[in-house]
C-alpha cells in the first residue's frame, strides 16, 4: 500500500449555465476503496468521467496512477477498469462474446474465464445480453472493467436499481478486488453501501467536498452515535427545540416533513427523557424509531436534506 | 491475425450483431428477393391486354358494335352517353366512339394509354369499313433476355439494397451505440479508434459479398436474369458502392445523439435516390437539366455500373465515370466523418 492512485486538484467542470464541479480536491491511496457520496446531480458521474478522462476539467489537475491524461492516455487505459452508470452492452452478443471483446482491447489481463468465475457469471457465458437479469447484467459490465486485471477499478453507482441480493452480490465482487490489493473509487448515492464497502468517504454536494474521512470518523464528527426519530398525531405540535436540547444527551435537533430528529449520545438516557417529555406535554406520537447514526443523518446535519431527495 | 486481435473482435461483433437480428435478415435478402417477384408479376412481359373501349349509345351503335365484334385488340360495349363518359373519366375504358358522320373519337390526349386506344381502334374501324392495306406485312416477335422489366429491376434493387444495408448497418449502429453509451464505454477502455472504425467496413465487406450472391444468384435462378460482364468487374462495382454507402452512414451517424435523428436524416438521404437514381424506372424519366445532378448521385452511379456490367458486359475501363462518383463518395464522406465524430 501507500502511494497516491488518484490524485486531483481543483477541479472545476461548467456546463452551459449549470457548475457541475466547482472546485473539487481528492486523493485516492492505492489499495483504498474510496466512495464519493452524494445526492444525484451533486457532481459524482462528471467528477469520475474526469478522473476516467472521458471529460476535459475546465479547470484543475488529474493525476491517475503517477500519470497525466492528454499525454499517457493509453498507457492509463491500460490499467483502469471502468464501469459507467448508464452502459447498456450489445444485446445479441453472449456474456462471453461480450468480455472476450473487452479482453481483446487489454495487453494483459485475465483469462475470460476466470472473470466470469469472480463474477459469478460462467454458467450465462453462452446468454445473450437481453435475457440477462439487471443484477447479472451489472455483474457482466463489471467483468467487462475487471478483464484487464486492472490496478484501479472505477464504479459509478454499481448499485443503483438492483435488488437487495444482487446488491450482496455485487458488493462481493468488489470487496474481493480489494482484498486483492486493488484500489477502488466508487460512487453511490447509498451511505449503507458506503459504511459497507469504503474505506473513506468524500461527501459531495453541489460539486464541492463537504466532508471527507473514514466512515466512523464522519459520523463521529456527529457528536453522537444514536438517533431517535419520531412523528406527532395530526396537528399536533412538536415541543420547541430548546426545549429537547436541555434533554440529557439531546445534541441536535431537526425538523423535517412532519419528522423530528434528535441526535443523541447514549439512547439509554435520552430515550425515556424524550418519551416523558412529551407524555407531560399530552403529545401523543405515531411513530418512533431509533437507529445508529449514519452518514445520512451526516448529510441530514451537513446540508439540511436528506440524500436522496429530489 | 490472431483471433484475440481487436480488429478480429470488433468485427466479429459487427457481423453477429448484424445477423442475429432477424428483422435485418429479412430485409436484407427476402425483402428484395418478395419484391422483385411482386414487381416481376405486376409487370410481366405478356401480349398487351385488349383496349377497353366504350360506344356511345345512339343512332349507328349497335351496327357499329356488330362490325367491331371481330376486332381482336378491342374490347367494346356500347354505353350510355352519362356512364361512357364517366367511365372514360375514371380510365376503366381508354376511348369513347360516337358514331356518325365523322366518327368521332373521344379520349384523354396526355394518356399513353388512351393514345394506343385511339390508333388500334381507328385501325379496327377503317378496316371494318373496308381498308384495304397497299403493303403486306409479316410481324416477327421476341422477347430478349436483358431487355425485359425485371433484367432492369434486379440491379437496382441490388443498389438499393448495398445503399440501405450501408447507411443502416454503419450509421443506425453507430447511432445505436451511442445512445446506449456503449462508444463512450469503448473509449474509455485502451480500444484503438482506427479498429473500431475500420472493424465497420470489415463487416460490410463480407455481408456485402452475401447479398451480392445471394441477390444475384436468386435473380439468376427464379428469373433467368442474364449475366453478361466480368464477376472481378462487379465486385469492384459492389465494393466501390458497398463503401460509399458506409461513408455516408458514418458521416450521418458522426453526430446524431438520437435514434429518431437518425432515422429522419437517413430516410433524407434515402428517399430522392430511390426515386431519382434510376432503381424502379429509368432516371432518363426526368428533365434533362436535372440529369447532370442526377448523375453525381451515388446510387444513380452505382445502380448504372452493376446494370452495365450484368447486362451489357461491360469492363472496367468504360466505368469510370461512376467509379469515380463512388470513390469520390466514399473518400469525401469518410474524411469528414472522421473530422467531426463525436465518441462520446
Amino acid at each position: 500500500m501507500g502511494g497516491s492512485a488518484i490524485i486531483c486538484r481543483g477541479l472545476v467542470k461548467r456546463y452551459k449555465d449549470v457548475v457541475a464541479v466547482a472546485g473539487l480536491d481528492l486523493e485516492v491511496r492505492s489499495g483504498e476503496c474510496f466512495g464519493l457520496l452524494g445526492p444525484n446531480g451533486a457532481g459524482k458521474t462528471t467528477t469520475v468521467e474526469i478522473l476516467e478522462g472521458l471529460i476535459a476539467p475546465d479547470e484543475g489537475e488529474v493525476e491517475v496512477l503517477g500519470m497525466r491524461w492528454a499525454s499517457d492516455d493509453h498507457a492509463i487505459r491500460e490499467r483502469i477498469g471502468v464501469q459507467l452508470q448508464e452502459t447498456k452492452l450489445a444485446d445479441k452478443l453472449t456474456v462471453e462474446e461480450i468480455v472476450t471483446l473487452f479482453r481483446s482491447f487489454y495487453r494483459r489481463g485475465h483469462a475470460v474465464d476466470e472473470v466470469l468465475d469472480i463474477v459469478q457469471l460462467g454458467e450465462k457465458r453462452k446468454t445473450w445480453v437481453s435475457r440477462l437479469s439487471g443484477g447479472q447484467r451489472q455483474r457482466l459490465a463489471i467483468a467487462c472493467a475487471l478483464v484487464s486485471d486492472p490496478d484501479i477499478l472505477f464504479l459509478d453507482e454499481p448499485t443503483t436499481g438492483l435488488d437487495p441480493q444482487s446488491r450482496r452480490q455485487l458488493w462481493d465482487v468488489v470487496a474481493a478486488f480489494r482484498a486483492r490489493g486493488g484500489t477502488i473509487l466508487l460512487t453511490t448515492h447509498y451511505m449503507d453501501e458506503a459504511e459497507r464497502l469504503c474505506d473513506r468517504v468524500a461527501v459531495v454536494d453541489h460539486g464541492k467536498t463537504i466532508a471527507f474521512g473514514t466512515p466512523k470518523e464522519l459520523i463521529a464528527s456527529l457528536g453522537a452515535e444514536h438517533v431517535i426519530e419520531f412523528a406527532l398525531q395530526e396537528g399536533q405540535a412538536p415541543p420547541e427545540d430548546a426545549a429537547l436540547l436541555a434533554l440529557p444527551g439531546v445534541h441536535e435537533v431537526r425538523a423535517n416533513a412532519g419528522r423530528t430528529t434528535l441526535t443523541v449520545e447514549e439512547l439509554h438516557r435520552s430515550l425515556p427523557a424524550v418519551i416523558a417529555e412529551l407524555e407531560r406535554r399530552g403529545l401523543g406520537m405515531t411513530e418512533l424509531s431509533t437507529h445508529h447514526a449514519t452518514l445520512e443523518d451526516l448529510f441530514l446535519h451537513l446540508t439540511g436534506r436528506h440524500l436522496r431527495d429530489e | 491475425m490472431r483471433a484475440h486481435h481487436p480488429l478480429v473482435q470488433l468485427t466479429l461483433a459487427r457481423f453477429r450483431e448484424f445477423f442475429r437480428q432477424p428483422e435485418t435478415v429479412f430485409w436484407v435478402f427476402a425483402f428484395p428477393i418478395l419484391l422483385a417477384v411482386a414487381l416481376g408479376i405486376a409487370f410481366r412481359n405478356r401480349p398487351p391486354d385488349r383496349v377497353r373501349v366504350a360506344i356511345q349509345a345512339g343512332a349507328g351503335a349497335d351496327s357499329l358494335a356488330a362490325r367491331l365484334a371481330g376486332a381482336q385488340a378491342l374490347r367494346v360495349e356500347v354505353l350510355d352517353s352519362a356512364i361512357a363518359a364517366a367511365r372514360l373519366r375514371t380510365g376503366r375504358v381508354a376511348l369513347v366512339i360516337v358514331p356518325g358522320e365523322p366518327v368521332v373519337y373521344r379520349f384523354d390526349s396526355t394518356r399513353t394509354e388512351s393514345h394506343v386506344a385511339r390508333l388500334v381502334a381507328d385501325d379496327e374501324v377503317q378496316r371494318a369499313y373496308g381498308r384495304r392495306d397497299p403493303r403486306a406485312v409479316r410481324e416477327e416477335k421476341i422477347t430478349e433476355k436483358g431487355a425485359r422489366y425485371i433484367d432492369f429491376l434486379l440491379p437496382g434493387l441490388l443498389g438499393m439494397n448495398l445503399m440501405g444495408t450501408g447507411l443502416w448497418g454503419v450509421g443506425f449502429a453507430v447511432v445505436n451505440m451511442r445512445v446506449r453509451k456503449l462508444l463512450k464505454r469503448l473509449v474509455a477502455s485502451p480500444m484503438r479508434h482506427s479498429h473500431f472504425l475500420v472493424s465497420f467496413a470489415l463487416a460490410r465487406l463480407a455481408t456485402v459479398a452475401l447479398e451480392v450472391t445471394f441477390l444475384i444468384g436468386a435473380g439468376m435462378l427464379i428469373f433467368g436474369v442474364p449475366f453478361r460482364g466480368s464477376v472481378v468487374a462487379f465486385a469492384v462495382v459492389a465494393l466501390a458502392g458497398a463503401l460509399a454507402f458506409s461513408g455516408l452512414g458514418l458521416l450521418i451517424a458522426s453526430r446524431t445523439q438520437t435514434e429518431e435523428g437518425v432515422n429522419g436524416l437517413m430516410n433524407l438521404v434515402m428517399m430522392p435516390m430511390w426515386i431519382l437514381s434510376g432503381t424502379f424506372f429509368s432516371a432518363a424519366n426526368f428533365p434533362d437539366v436535372m440529369q447532370p445532378f442526377i448523375k453525381v448521385l451515388p446510387l444513380t452511379a452505382l445502380n448504372d455500373a452493376l446494370r452495365a456490367v450484368m447486362l451489357d458486359g461491360t469492363g472496367l475501363a468504360a466505368l469510370a465515370f461512376p467509379l469515380v462518383v463512388l470513390v469520390a463518395w466514399m473518400v469525401a464522406t469518410f474524411t469528414v466523418a472522421l473530422k467531426i465524430f463525436r465518441w462520446l
